[in-house]
């Protein structure tokens, strides 16, 4: 079971004074490193999606000497690479009353009170910078005809603060990330080391010093050191098995990090999104997302008769239920995601779900070709109901959109301070990694400007804080010492000890069995009896996957069972921590429900008296045992009150 | 369904490989290629036999990790798809799939259906950018782009670097790549200052990677997931004609002091 740490609260090192100048103070108060000493240093940065891409061209533009390393055959192909809608930004262009302040407050609120403000401020801070960084890279960002930037809106905003590329932003975004980032491959301040997957970090006297990652290509075991190591891995919804998240996204990087002692904050907390195409069939190995700015203009329904089995074109308008307009009047089929994932799923399981399964529901664009005509409906939507029909073999210009909930985020991570920096000196973490700043719920088009935010404009300053702050880094270490030694031997033993494994089901079969019992029980819908049976269901699975899985092939190979064994592997203990994360947890918030605690209308009840913290949690040697740690969160500037988007 | 899968299997680089034909059932119609040879690979994978190795990622179009040689043509039959999402209802009962790397000298088979493509980092290194820091942008806002520039430049943006352009061509270049890079920038008030170094520096990293020449085949703009248009090439001719004739590479000073 688990246990309570004895100690005081977690400290964040929140600089002081009012919030709008806690970064410029912060900013000014730093440590630096000269330029000169920069070359001396040496960073590891693993991953290059937006948050490790921007951080390694950062810190080599700074003259930072970077390894950069990650599991795709080129830095180009990271995750963030498949980003749809858009990125947010407080530039008020539209002259709608948008502001940092405003962002901020959203951001808060659309988190559900569970983020930590003097972060989330920051971010609203950059967000501008950001826009106007990848601009300068040459992003082709959407345009009004007289030049100017174009926007739309998302969920959990009433102004229009998304900028966009067609519905390719994550795309062009990490493509202008990348370039920055092959321009300093160019000048020789970052290496590149792709194909490669981190498997452990190495700790030395305390701090973060290297780590030990398999060539994918030949299977050696390597080791890189380095003065201090920099993690933006991504997020873990692949934990689930079905998700919106490419194939290759896993958690065994925080993971493995998390087992030598970084503390996982909110790992219950993971992002359903409302609008992805339904399941099709047992063998599908993803579910494919349809973004958010589509309830710019579709409008989502059901019929309203149950069980209704007609289809959409003859059921009149007075018998479909337009439900999310019906019942949030004020932002309509704009409200949050976890607002709309529950309301479509309260739909199907009260009998009013359509398509083969009544698992879905219906997304209608009827009345914005009426409103604006195909030609505008194509300039907007046009790659992704091209998506949508290569898919399903569907046109949304004639038919109804049939969309249903998916995992999709994990606003849970590995904790961090201010300073981007895990419970481990040395050790920071950014981008979706991280527990972020989005508190128990993550705003559509938030993840992209966090990601480029921590890359950009954070870590150039608070890394070379803590550079400049660490004596001890004067003595530097290589891959002799004992501790890479240590970690390489632990790494070659699980990974010949999977590869040996001679049991009788695969991999993938495990990976299908744990999503199914997250899904089940750790999804859209939480409650004490179900998890507490997710965990048991959670620890025979485990057991059963040491005994009796197969992987096969070599560990000197190319050999993506073995890969994909190893992330099981971890989704199987993390599986455990998520369950008991929201066991723990007795209230609901944002995408963590609770079905004991809402509102006589179905929405979230938050327990602020009780659980009004940050849950961060300490391996213990036992995965069924974690040590829970408690940062405690202020509501100075936005205050606690009950989410509404009536 | 039930279809037969008829694909390219090499041990390594330096290994000889050969076509092997496997039966695979229980194919669902909307299931994709892809999905379709991870059932194959949970089928030999159960018998002891090696999986297929092949790339993947994002599944949906847009990392261009997956890049196979499907029935002889870049991702396949349709136009505008990716193997990934190339579904299988395109193929009838009990067809016969051939899959096969994408061949080009610059792209080395690693192992079955995985090739080398980091050619083309190597290509973007050379050029493929602005030289902007992060700290030293200007507002967005006051570089203004006529909307039909701005869309202009992503088309060519809209690039995934799959490498089907190279191994849809008879010379295997790489021209369709490099073109919509060089394009994109060419467009664009921010890709101006570096203009003519781009172009030839590009250019140069292409040909000494070892790709073919252009010979106006158009095999590379069908074969393109993102439907990049040949007109890129044209451009990026036209932008390297030009840098010869003007651009002088000085080289750094050291300065006085
Ligand atoms: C389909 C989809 C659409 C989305 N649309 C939007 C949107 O419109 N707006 C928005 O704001 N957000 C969106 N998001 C969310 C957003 O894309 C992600 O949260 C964000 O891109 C994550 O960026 P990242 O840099 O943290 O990680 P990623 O982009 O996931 O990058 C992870 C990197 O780490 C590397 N890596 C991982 N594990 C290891 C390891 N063990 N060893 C070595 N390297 C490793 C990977 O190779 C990769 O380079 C979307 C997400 C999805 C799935
Ligand atoms: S797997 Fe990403 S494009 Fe096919």
């Amino acid at each position: 079971m688990i246990k309570i740490a004895e100690e005081p609260m977690m400290n964040a090192q929140i600089p002081d004074g009012p919030i709008e100048s806690k970064w410029a103070n912060h900013k000014s108060n730093i440590k630096l490193v000269s330029p000169a000493n920069k070359r001396k240093y040496t960073v590891i940065v693993v991953g290059t999606g937006l948050a490790g891409g921007a951080a390694a061209a950062s810190l080599g533009e700074l003259g930072y000497n970077v390894l950069n390393f990650c599991i795709q055959d080129t830095p180009r192909r990271a995750h963030s690479v498949a980003a749809q809608g858009g990125i947010n930004a407080a530039k008020n262009y539209q002259n709608d009353g948008d502001s940092v302040w405003r962002l901020f407050y959203d951001t808060v609120k659309g988190g559900d009170f569970r983020a930590r403000e003097a972060n989330v401020y920051r971010l609203a801070e950059l967000s501008a910078n950001i826009i106007d960084q990848c601009a300068a890279q040459g992003v082709p960002f959407a345009r009004e005809y007289g030049g100017t930037l174009a926007n739309r809106s998302f969920g959990g905003a009433q102004v229009s603060r998304t900028f966009y590329a067609r519905g390719q932003t994550g795309q062009q975004l990490l493509l202008g990330c990348y370039s920055s980032l092959m321009r300093q491959v160019d000048a020789g301040t970052v290496k590149l080391f792709p194909r490669r997957e981190m498997l452990d970090l190495v700790v030395i006297d305390g701090r973060a010093r290297g780590i030990v990652c398999r060539n994918l290509i030949s299977g050696a075991i390597e080791s890189y050191a380095a003065d201090a190591v920099v993690l933006a891995t991504g997020g873990y919804a692949t934990a689930f098995f079905l998700s919106t998240n490419a194939v290759n996204s896993n958690a065994t990087a925080i993971w493995r990090c998390h087992k030598k002692g970084a503390l996982f904050a909110n790992p219950c907390y993971t992002q359903i999104h409302p609008t992805c195409i339904p399941l099709a069939g047992e063998s599908q190995s993803k579910l494919t997302l349809m973004s958010e700015s589509l309830r710019n203009d579709g409008r989502v329904w059901v019929p309203k008769a149950k069980g209704d089995k007609r289809p959409p074109s003859q059921i009149p308008e007075n018998e479909r239920d337009y439900y999310l307009e019906r019942i949030y009047p004020a932002f309509g089929n704009l409200v949050p995601r976890d607002i709309a994932s529950r309301a479509a799923k309260r739909m199907c399981d009260s009998g009013h779900g359509v398509g083969n399964t009544g698992y879905a529901v219906y997304l209608d664009f009827a009345d914005a070709i009426k409103r604006l005509g195909v030609d505008t409906v194509r300039d907007r939507y046009g790659n992704l109901f091209d998506m949508y029909d290569e898919i399903t073999g569907e046109s949304p210009y004639q038919l109804p959109m049939r969309i249903y909930p998916a995992p999709h985020y994990t606003m849970g991570g590995l904790w961090v301070d201010y300073n981007l920096m895990s419970t481990i000196p040395g050790l920071h973490v950014l981008g979706e990694a991280n527990f972020s700043d989005h508190g128990a719920n993550r705003l559509g088009a938030s993840a992209l400007m966090q990601g480029l935010a921590d890359g950009y404009f954070v870590i150039p300053y608070t890394l070379g804080h803590y550079l400049a702050d660490s004596k001890v880094l004067s003595a530097k270490v290589t891959t002799d010492h004992p501790a890479f030694k240590e970690a390489v031997s632990a790494v070659t033993e699980q990974t010949r000890r999977l590869v040996g494994a001679s049991g009788k089901h695969t991999v993938r079969e495990y990976h299908w069995k744990l999503g199914r019992i997250l899904w089940d029980h750790v999804g859209m819908g939480r409650n004490a009896k179900g998890l507490e049976q997710a965990m048991s269901d959670i620890r025979a699975l485990r057991d059963e996957f040491w005994k009796d899985v197969h992987v096969g092939g070599s560990d000197q190979d190319f050999n993506k069972n073995l890969e994909f064994a190893g992330r099981v592997a971890d989704f199987m203990e993390l599986g455990e921590l998520m369950a008991q994360d929201a066991w723990h947890r007795n209230e609901s918030c944002g995408g963590h429900f609770r079905e004991e605690y809402q509102t006589p209308e179905g929405e979230a009840k938050r327990d602020d008296q009780n659980f009004c913290y940050v849950g961060a949690w300490q391996w213990s040697g036992n995965p069924s045992e974690p040590v829970l740690h408690k940062e405690e969160l202020e509501f100075d500037y936005v205050h606690l009150a009950q989410r509404s988007y009536k | 369904m039930k279809v037969k899968i008829k694909v390219w299997r090499q041990a390594g680089p330096n290994e000889k490989g050969a076509f092997k034909t496997y039966d695979v059932d229980g194919i669902l119609p909307e299931m994709s290629l892809l999905e379709t040879l991870d059932v194959l690979n949970e089928q030999l994978t159960k018998a002891g036999e090696e999986p297929v190795a092949f790339d993947s990622d994002c599944r949906e179009g847009i990392c261009g990790a997956c890049g196979l040689m499907v029935n002889g043509m870049a991702h396949g039959p349709r136009r505008k798809c990716t193997s990934c999402e190339l579904r299988m209802r395109h193929f009838g009962e009990g067809a016969m799939i051939t899959v096969e790397p994408f061949r080009a000298r610059a792209f080395p088979v690693i192992k079955d259906l995985v090739v080398d493509r980091s050619a083309f980092d190597r290509i973007i290194a050379a050029g493929g950018y602005t030289s902007v820091n992060a700290g030293s942008a200007p507002d967005a806002n006051s570089i203004l782009i006529p909307k039909d520039k701005a869309e202009k430049a992503m088309d060519s943006a809209a690039c995934i670097g799959c490498g089907a352009c190279v191994a849809a061509c008879p010379n295997a270049s790489a021209s369709l790549f490099v073109g919509a890079k060089i394009t994109q920038f060419s467009l664009l008030p921010q890709g101006q200052a570096e203009r003519d170094r781009r172009a030839l520096r590009m250019v140069a990293q292409m040909d000494e990677e070892g790709f073919g020449n252009c010979s106006n085949h158009a095999e590379c703009e069908a074969a393109c997931p993102k439907g990049i248009s040949i007109s890129n090439i044209a451009n990026m001719r036209r932008e390297y004609m030009h840098a010869g004739r003007v651009y002088e590479e000085h080289a750094g000073g050291g300065g006085a002091g």
